[in-house]
């Protein structure tokens, strides 16, 4: 499978040194590295969710815990929890820190993924969420140190989206 | 027919040690009318999502009680996480549903559940290992008192009269209840 587990690692080691505890995740594709990685972790609590928006209760209760927490989810899985994003994390002041795979951009070969593509970025600056995109491994450590940071200073959703150039190693 | 307000009267002592989670509506007023304290987060928008944030709290804080309240509406609109919580298990949450068989809050539409519907059903066959229907408060205070003294997930289906208070808007600011709960959290850990 031409996901980097490379760039996977780099994301997940990212994460772990930034505190993360709690990882909630539904699996796609680019995901599928990341996931294992926080399976075999003994220290991550990883939950594998039916439906993405079940990870902003989630991430709420591991906020109220003391826990810090991620999201991992597809840009359609961002879309499915936009109303748990809006009427519990943007009410009730609850950071989020979602990394969402960047599905149906430039590159994109699914004809399924192409339409939630076009939506993502729109969608985020519409609820005001900041985001940023991983696209060099070499500024992953830093950017999600930063995206972790924002969300608990300012009690708000805040994305990373995983890009193609970092998660996928086949040439187009 | 039992009334949620009776239940949750029967119940009020015990929850003194426990973190709540409530939905939003009649639940989270009439709890609130009883008393409210500073362990009781009330959801008060995002249905579906209480039973996932009780998830989230039992399974970060597992030598702690989490109690959940949630509604026949809330579970219907996130009956996946059913599967998410009997998948975890998490030993220390019990699940109490409230079913009215209606949307009270909105004007009382029916929901699934009066036309055959059955949440402990559903439940039992997402894998939660303990699920009871209750019809009469005491057996209700019972079943939640071994829920809550079980070391194992418990789902309790109450049937209730679709009865409510007078008004849902409480004294209670949101960020106030959700910043005092955070803080008596904190507390717990310390």
């Amino acid at each position: 499978m031409p996901v980097s587990q490379a760039n996977s690692r780099v994301v997940y080691d990212a994460l772990k040194k930034c505190g993360i505890g709690l990882v909630s995740a539904l699996p796609e594709t680019w995901l599928v590295h990341l996931i294992r990685m926080a399976e075999d972790d003994p220290e991550m609590i990883l939950v594998r969710l039916a439906k993405e928006e079940e990870g902003v209760g989630i991430s709420a209760g591991a906020h109220f815990a003391g826990v810090k927490s991620a999201m991992l989810m597809q840009n359609h899985g961002f879309l499915a929890s936009i109303n748990g994003i809006v009427s519990f994390a943007q009410l009730y002041r609850i950071p989020l820190l979602m990394l969402i795979s960047y599905r149906g951009h430039f590159g994109e070969r699914d004809p399924w993924q192409t339409q939630g593509g076009s939506v993502t970025e729109p969608l985020l600056r519409a609820l005001g969420i900041q985001y940023s995109f991983l696209d060099d491994p070499a500024k992953v450590e830093k950017q999600i140190a930063e995206a972790q940071t924002l969300a608990a200073a300012s009690l708000h959703p805040v994305a990373l989206l995983l890009t193609r150039q970092l998660m996928w190693e086949e040439p187009a | 027919m039992m009334q949620r307000l009776e239940c949750l009267r029967a119940v009020y002592p015990q929850l003194e040690d426990c973190l709540v989670v409530t939905i939003m509506g009649a639940v989270a007023a009439e709890l609130q009318s009883l008393g409210h304290r500073p362990n009781f987060f009330y959801l008060q928008h995002a249905m579906g999502l209480a039973s996932s944030t009780g998830l989230g709290l039992a399974l970060c804080l597992p030598q702690q009680k989490v109690v959940v309240f949630d509604g026949d509406g809330s579970v219907l609109m996130n009956l996946g996480g059913l599967t998410t919580l009997a998948r975890y298990r998490p030993k220390n949450l019990v699940h109490v549903v409230f079913d009215n068989e209606s949307l009270l809050s909105v004007g009382g539409f029916p929901t699934a559940t009066s036309t055959g519907s059955n949440i402990e059903a559903v439940a039992r066959a997402a894998g939660v290992p303990h699920a009871k229907t209750v019809t009469a408060v005491p057996d209700f205070a019972a079943a939640f008192g071994e829920a809550v003294k079980a070391n194992d997930l418990t789902c309790i289906v109450a049937k209730v009269e679709a009865l409510g208070p007078k008004a849902y808007v409480t004294d209670l600011a949101l960020l106030e209840n959700r910043f005092q709960f955070k803080r008596y959290v904190e507390k717990l850990k310390s």
